[in-house]
């Protein structure tokens, strides 16, 4: 073997090395979090711990029963909120926004996509607490939606792009109007790629504490009501971590566990949607 | 309706202009289709005949900055009359482009049927039957008739581009505009589409761009040279390919240029 032929060996044997080590980092510690919240937590994963609400500090039992229905509701109706209005915005961006208008909304959308969540929520305590004069689920719910909206718009937006041009041209040469080419060929064709920017999106929000901190603000005990107070597992974790009782602790490593969870089945769903998508367009 | 003035000519270009912006890509281009013929435009790659097939059914006001003077006549009226809804224009004349482009979300059947649809016909078994007659018409129904509910696009380039012809027909347009409707195909599929062409004349008007001047001898009763935005000279295709009046035309077919 030639010297030039074992430099070359040897250098791209050690970035091959080097570029794994970095990788096997950036795993490390997805892998570290999960192990850890699966040994702190798994173990207080049982029946009471789903179906239970809360019981008064320091007795020992209960579970966050309320807090999983509660983020159920509060996340779902982000999702009612912000996800019509996302779509809409990114279809109309992808079609449409060639103008002015759309380069002042997708300016928009994007500095709000980079604007801390926490400052999301103050507006929404502004806006809505405020003047409702009482904390409630629903204010929670609008804050996660204004997150959702600028994620949901952009990611629709550029799914929509994806649709070649002459699929539009096929629809409207056979006489479609543009709007039902826009909902029929074009949002159609993009569907599986919007579904999975909702549910990245959705995910993202279902995490989000500060928000909601003073939104919904919290709940120890168990309520459907959107007008009122409503504790969600960020929020649960929140106040169970920084209490002084072990059994809360133990309880809010639980609780992180079903968030994680919950999040890790959105993102499979959304990779389940895209293989959907790539298995359709050939 | 009043009968056209001349039964004979339903397509019909006069002193049509095309731009982008302020550029003329198609320059005062006056031409008369008749009925039951096929017509091929021919010339070198952006002698505007793309664009001119475009303005036949309003397609190209469609593009960034397009727009066009001049008339186009269909039975005798002028599509560019400001009371013409362009949308309903489109259905009937049939456009097919340089690739298949099936709807990919929906069925064999659905994309026959979709233009039909849109105009509001729904009755199941007409649907029916305009689906299996445009098949029939695009030679396609034997091949996909066990499977008119499997996606368009588990079909092959070729079968896909006759499923877009089918789909044109449906909605039983007066004119089919081909654009350059082989480029994308193997030499199987294009005999399938010229033959096509022969049958499909009993019935349309035909204007066929092509770059592939040996089809366009094969499927025209008329061939129309363009040459930078200019039609340079139209006749049978016979006469045109054998005794061309312009030297510019000479150049073209010989392969000296283009």
């Amino acid at each position: 073997m030639s010297a030039r032929r074992l430099r070359r060996r040897m250098v791209s044997g050690l970035m091959t090395g080097l570029v794994a080590a970095l990788s096997f980092t950036a795993v490390l510690a997805l892998v570290l979090i999960v192990g850890h919240l699966i040994a702190k937590g798994a173990s207080s994963l049982d029946g009471n711990f789903f179906t239970k609400n809360p019981v008064p500090a320091g007795e020992s039992g209960g579970g966050v029963a309320n807090a999983i229905v509660g983020t159920g509701i509060v996340v779902g109706l982000a999702g009612l909120l912000g996800l019509p209005v996302g779509i809409g915005t990114g279809l109309y961006l992808a079609e449409y926004g060639s103008g002015r208008l759309g380069w002042i909304v997708r300016f928009v959308a994007d500095v709000l996509n980079g604007t801390p969540s926490i400052v999301v929520g103050i507006f929404a305590w502004t806006w809505l607490v405020k003047p409702m004069g009482h904390f409630s689920a629903l204010a929670g719910s609008v804050a996660l939606a204004v997150l959702m909206v600028p994620m949901i718009a952009r990611t629709t937006e550029e799914m929509v792009r994806l649709v070649p041009h002459s699929l539009r041209e096929a629809a409207l040469a056979l006489g479609y109007p543009r709007w039902r080419t826009s909902l029929r060929i074009v949002a159609r064709t993009a569907l599986a790629g919007i579904v999975t920017g909702c549910l990245v999106g959705v995910a993202r929000v279902a995490g989000e504490t500060a928000p909601l901190l003073f939104t919904a603000l919290g709940n120890l005990n168990y309520s459907t009501h959107i007008n009122h107070p409503m504790q969600t597992l960020s929020l649960q974790i929140y106040t169970y971590a920084t209490g002084p009782f072990e059994d809360w602790h133990r309880l809010a490593w639980a609780a992180a566990l079903v968030l994680m969870g919950l999040v890790l089945m959105l993102a499979l769903a959304a990779r389940w949607a895209i293989r959907q998508r790539h298995g359709a367009a050939r | 309706m009043a009968p056209p003035a001349d039964p004979r000519v339903p397509l019909e270009a006069s002193r049509l202009t095309a731009l982008f912006g302020r550029r003329a890509v198609v320059k005062d281009v006056s031409v008369t289709f008749p009925v039951r013929t096929v017509t091929a435009v021919i010339g070198p790659s952006g002698c505007g005949k793309s664009t001119f097939l475009r303005c036949l059914n309003r397609m190209h006001e469609l593009s960034e900055g397009g727009w066009v003077t001049g008339k186009v006549l269909l039975d005798g009226h002028d599509i560019y009359e400001p009371d013409v809804d362009a949308v309903r224009l489109r259905r009937r004349i049939g456009m097919v482009f340089q690739r298949p482009t099936p709807f990919p979300t929906m069925s064999i059947y659905d994309n026959v049927a979709a233009g039909l649809r849109v105009n509001g016909r729904r009755n199941r078994s007409e649907l029916d039957d305009v689906v299996e007659r445009s098949l029939r018409h695009a030679a396609l129904w034997d091949e996909v008739k066990d499977r008119l509910r499997t996606s368009a696009l588990s079909l092959s380039g070729g079968q896909q581009q006759r499923l877009c012809v089918a789909r044109a027909l449906a909605p039983e347009p007066e004119v089919l505009l081909l654009d350059e409707p082989t480029a994308s195909l193997d030499p199987a599929g294009t005999q399938r589409i010229e033959e096509l062409c022969h049958e499909l004349k009993t019935r349309y008007t035909i204007v066929i761009v092509t770059h592939n001047l040996q089809q366009a001898a094969r499927v025209s009763d008329y061939t129309g040279f363009f040459y930078l935005g200019e039609l340079v000279e139209i006749g049978r295709t016979e006469a045109l390919f054998t005794k061309p009046a312009k030297e510019q035309t000479e150049a073209y077919i010989t392969g000296r240029f283009g």
